[in-house]
């Protein structure tokens, strides 16, 4: 029990250093507010990979989140904001690319790759509905 | 036979992507900004302050520019290169980021000043604008003002050879690099 205890403090405090890199950033305009948040992370940090820029610490990270936040004040729009940084940082910044002929593939893939299993799992189900019924009798059930 | 053939050329092709894959450096981001114009940018000088470095400092001729500031360790590790490449005449502009303008000052002094100028820019403002996420970072700029090349981390003097020369042997002018034979691309 302590020992879970303490495990929860220590989450506890993971979660609060993750968070504490933008917490005290924002707007007051609650609407405003919201669309910030929701965007810095779809944001990656082009220094600390695999960390959106809500999340990391490194300078740069700091650095974008303010001018996000000064673009959203002087009334951009997401478009443009994610067309600011890409034209900066190039797509690799976007969590979610736009869908050009180079992310093509990335976007499509899930959907051949679950057609595919389609394919397979019907063509499976089709051979074993095929398959002659068993000749051999079941277990006689035993007499009293 | 195809239920034997597909998952081998399966195997083959996801075990040939990982592997490929382990020679990628993870930490390489393509720069957005190669191929296209210098950014529009104005900063005052690290040295005189009234002096402003922009866009307009680096058109015309052939010039690298290099990202430093004064916390930045590698920056060190470069310094010398840099010091060398000015002395053969290569025209170089340094832009400082996230530093203080007296710490940056005294570092010019002590360990020798390769620019023709500094910007100075605190916030990373101008910074930006380059796409740039740390530093060292270096930018060749060709006579129109077009990005050529941009590194990440030291440059060294095999940096220089490998990735900086071929592009000035290509895209200097008659007239554009009096100091190349003097680094190296006879």
């Amino acid at each position: 029990m302590k020992s879970l205890a303490l495990l929860a403090g220590l989450w506890l405090a993971f979660a609060a250093c993750a968070f504490a890199a933008e917490e005290a950033e924002g707007f007051d305009d609650p609407a405003l507010n919201e669309r910030y948040r929701a965007l810095i992370h779809e944001v990656r940090c082009p220094k600390c990979l695999n960390e959106s820029i809500a999340e990391s610490k490194a300078p740069v990270a700091a650095e974008l989140r303010r001018e996000i936040r000064r673009l959203m004040g002087e009334g951009a729009s997401n478009d443009e904001i994610k067309a600011f940084l890409s034209s900066r940082y190039g797509e690799f910044v976007l969590y979610r690319p736009p869908m050009t002929a180079k992310t093509f593939a990335v976007w499509a893939a899930p959907f051949v790759l679950v057609a595919l299993g389609g394919v397979v799992f019907w063509r499976i189900l089709a051979a074993r509905t095929q398959q002659p019924i068993d000749d051999e009798p079941l277990d006689e059930e035993p007499t009293p | 036979m195809w239920r034997y053939v597909v998952p081998l050329v399966l195997f083959i092709g996801i075990g040939a992507l990982f592997w490929r894959g382990l020679d990628l450096n993870p930490n390489y981001v393509p720069s957005a900004l190669v191929g296209k114009p210098v950014p529009t940018f104005s900063v005052s000088s690290v040295k005189d302050p009234q002096a402003t470095v922009s866009t307009e400092t680096l058109v015309g001729k052939v010039s690298l520019v290099n990202v430093w500031g004064t916390w930045c360790v590698e920056c060190r590790h470069e310094h010398g290169f840099l010091l060398e490449l000015a002395k053969a005449g290569v025209p170089i502009y340094g832009l400082n980021v996230r530093d203080d303008r007296s710490a940056a000052i005294t570092w010019l002094s002590t360990l020798g000043d390769p620019y023709v100028a500094s910007g100075f820019d605190p916030d990373n403002k101008a910074g930006i604008e380059w796409g740039v996420t740390g530093a060292p970072e270096t930018f060749l700029i060709g006579r129109d003002g077009t990005i050529l090349h941009k590194h990440i981390s030291p440059l060294t003097p095999q940096v220089w050879q490998r990735d900086f020369l071929p592009l000035l042997k290509k895209h200097c002018g008659p007239a554009d690099c009096p100091f190349l034979s003097a680094v190296g691309g006879s």
